[in-house]
């Protein structure tokens, strides 16, 4: 197995409070890796370590290491890490005040493409991806916060794959979705393992199933297993993960 | 005369819808006693105001001072030069104090989250309150030293620039200060979303959060330039007045709020009746503006649309 993107020893804490707890974790290239886990285990703060994201929460410090492509982020300008590691967020959130083709548009411009064609095509590009151009491609002048929840999340999938980045990082991207929106995106997340790292955090165990090659499951900021998906559902090794799975908490 | 529970039921209920009836009454009355001087202060503006905007009224400045019952050819004037200097003045302040309290709402919104934004915080509040005469005397006695020590010229102390840096003064924490709540308002998700594409902070807050915020700054800005344009106080110690019109900035020049004060206590009926239009003159700017930063705000959730 090729890893993208390899956790080591990675702890963070919100001010005082410990939120994850040396976590070692490997994710591989054009897959999809699912992390579920009760609320508050560290699913979040985990990804978002990632992207080094969680440094816009003031307090929050992370130790450890996130290799991508074998470089420590931590070494990196965060700025450019998250070009190349995008996030899609557990509530939709497009710029209020820009239309579809302006959202879509906004990574590469806010980062001084002026191109016309060059956006043109990148938009079209990235709506195509993420399964949403069909929907909208009369209406790229409307805001795209007048689009439904379910577009409104494509949306963001297609900001975030305008940057072009090689790892996704998707926080609970279903969560405020009902069940028609939540399988289109499913079934984007599928084929974007085609050619993207793909890493859904999640706490409905059977997205995980439905959509994840593999399944790392947390629990109190602690890794507690991770294996292939079916394995994980079907043969835990570890009896917190069968309760887990099993519904006998969480 | 012996207690009669049954009775003292029935007459609690009926005392209460009594009380309830009351203070309605009482509240409503209250809202007519504070609504009779706001009323009184428009009727009264629009009709001696109107009476004294005539054909020049705009165009001609300070007249010889006379009363139009007496004197068979008395000249009403205008207020042109007040109009003028009143423009230059508001815009020079507007010049200085917009980007400065825009950007210092800036720094206590995004990067204030420590002891100095704290700080500054409280001080663009205090500054707020302070009498906008403190203002002025201290803008006075500034450039009065200044020119004592010779570093400026002394007649700079009753100019246009002194002006418009006392009403800069008052501007700015005004500016900072709705800068900084409309700042607030714009969702950290907005944020989160721009720095997720790799974009720099900087530029995630001149370019998505600044937009997203701009009808709160918009609002913040014409609060800031309405009241500027209103005040009195500052102006008497720097503006000065002058009876001609903009000579230059290192000149005094003239404000509408100042003339209404001249003017308003002169024996002079022509003058007095110009006080009045100049009067109607600036409620109807501070309507207008009041118009103005509601129809911006109802515009928040509306913006979109083509910035292609």
């Amino acid at each position: 197995m090729t890893a993208k993107v390899r956790v080591e020893h990675l702890s963070a804490w919100y001010g005082s409070k410990r939120a994850i707890e040396d976590i070692t974790l490997d994710f591989e290239d054009r897959a999809v890796t699912a992390i579920i886990g009760p609320s508050g285990c560290g699913k979040s703060t985990l990804i978002r370590c990632m992207n080094r994201l969680h440094e816009v929460v003031p307090k929050a410090r992370a130790e450890g290491k996130v290799l991508l492509d074998g470089k420590d982020v931590y070494e990196q300008d965060p700025v450019t890490v998250r070009r190349r590691v995008g996030m899609v967020f557990q509530k939709a959130n497009p710029f209020p005040t820009m239309s579809v083709y302006d959202n879509v548009a906004a990574g590469l411009r806010l980062n001084g493409v002026r191109d016309r064609k060059r956006l043109d095509e990148s938009v079209l590009k990235s709506l195509k991806r993420a399964a949403l151009w069909d929907e909208v491609k009369d209406s790229l002048d409307a805001p795209g916060v007048s689009l439904s929840g379910g577009q409104q999340q494509r949306l963001c999938i297609a900001r975030a794959l305008a940057v072009e980045p090689q790892v996704l990082l998707m926080d609970e991207p279903c969560s405020a979705l009902d069940p028609i929106a939540t399988a289109k995106i499913e079934d984007l997340v599928f084929d974007l393992k085609k050619e993207y790292t793909v890493v859904i955090v999640t706490h409905n165990m059977q997205q995980a199933a439905r959509v994840a090659d593999y399944t790392a499951f947390l629990y109190l900021g602690k890794l507690i297993e991770v294996s292939v998906t079916r394995d994980l559902f079907e043969r835990p090794h570890e009896e917190l993960t069968e309760n887990y799975i099993t519904g006998r908490f969480g | 005369m012996t207690f009669h529970p049954m009775r003292f039921l029935i007459d609690r209920d009926a005392r209460r819808r009594l009380k309830d009836r009351l203070a309605q009454v009482a509240t409503f009355l209250c809202v007519v006693i504070a609504l009779i001087p706001l009323g009184s202060i428009l009727v009264t503006a629009v009709a001696r105001g109107a009476a004294a905007i005539g054909p020049g009224f705009f165009t001609d400045s300070l007249p010889p001072p006379c009363n139009p019952d007496v004197t068979p050819n008395c000249p009403t004037g205008g207020i042109a030069n007040a109009i003028q200097g009143t423009l230059i003045l508001v815009a020079l302040a507007a010049g200085i104090s917009l980007p400065v309290g825009v950007l210092a709402g800036v720094y206590v919104s995004e990067y204030g989250a420590n002891r100095i934004g704290r700080s500054v915080r409280f001080f663009t509040d205090v500054m707020t309150n302070i009498p906008s005469i403190v203002i002025g005397i201290f803008v006075y006695t500034l450039f009065l030293e200044l020119g004592v020590l010779g570093w400026v010229d002394r007649g700079l102390v009753f100019s246009a620039t002194t002006g418009a840096i006392a009403l800069s003064t008052i501007m700015i924490p005004i500016v900072a200060r709705t800068s900084e709540e409309a700042l607030k308002l714009v969702p950290v998700a907005v944020r989160e979303a721009a720095l997720a594409l790799g974009v720099p902070k900087y530029r995630t807050i001149l370019r998505v959060v600044l937009s997203t915020a701009r009808s709160g700054l918009v609002t913040g800005a014409l609060l800031a330039i309405a009241r500027a344009a209103g005040e009195t106080a500052p102006l008497i110690m720097t503006a000065f007045g002058n009876p001609f019109g903009f000579q230059g900035l290192d000149q005094p020049v003239e404000a509408m709020p100042r003339i209404i004060f001249v003017y308003g206590i002169t024996p002079f009926p022509n003058w007095q009746a110009l006080a009045w239009g100049a009067a109607l003159v600036l409620v109807l700017i501070s309507l207008l503006i009041s118009i103005a930063s509601r129809l911006v705000l109802r515009s928040r959730f509306s913006i979109g649309g083509v910035h292609r």
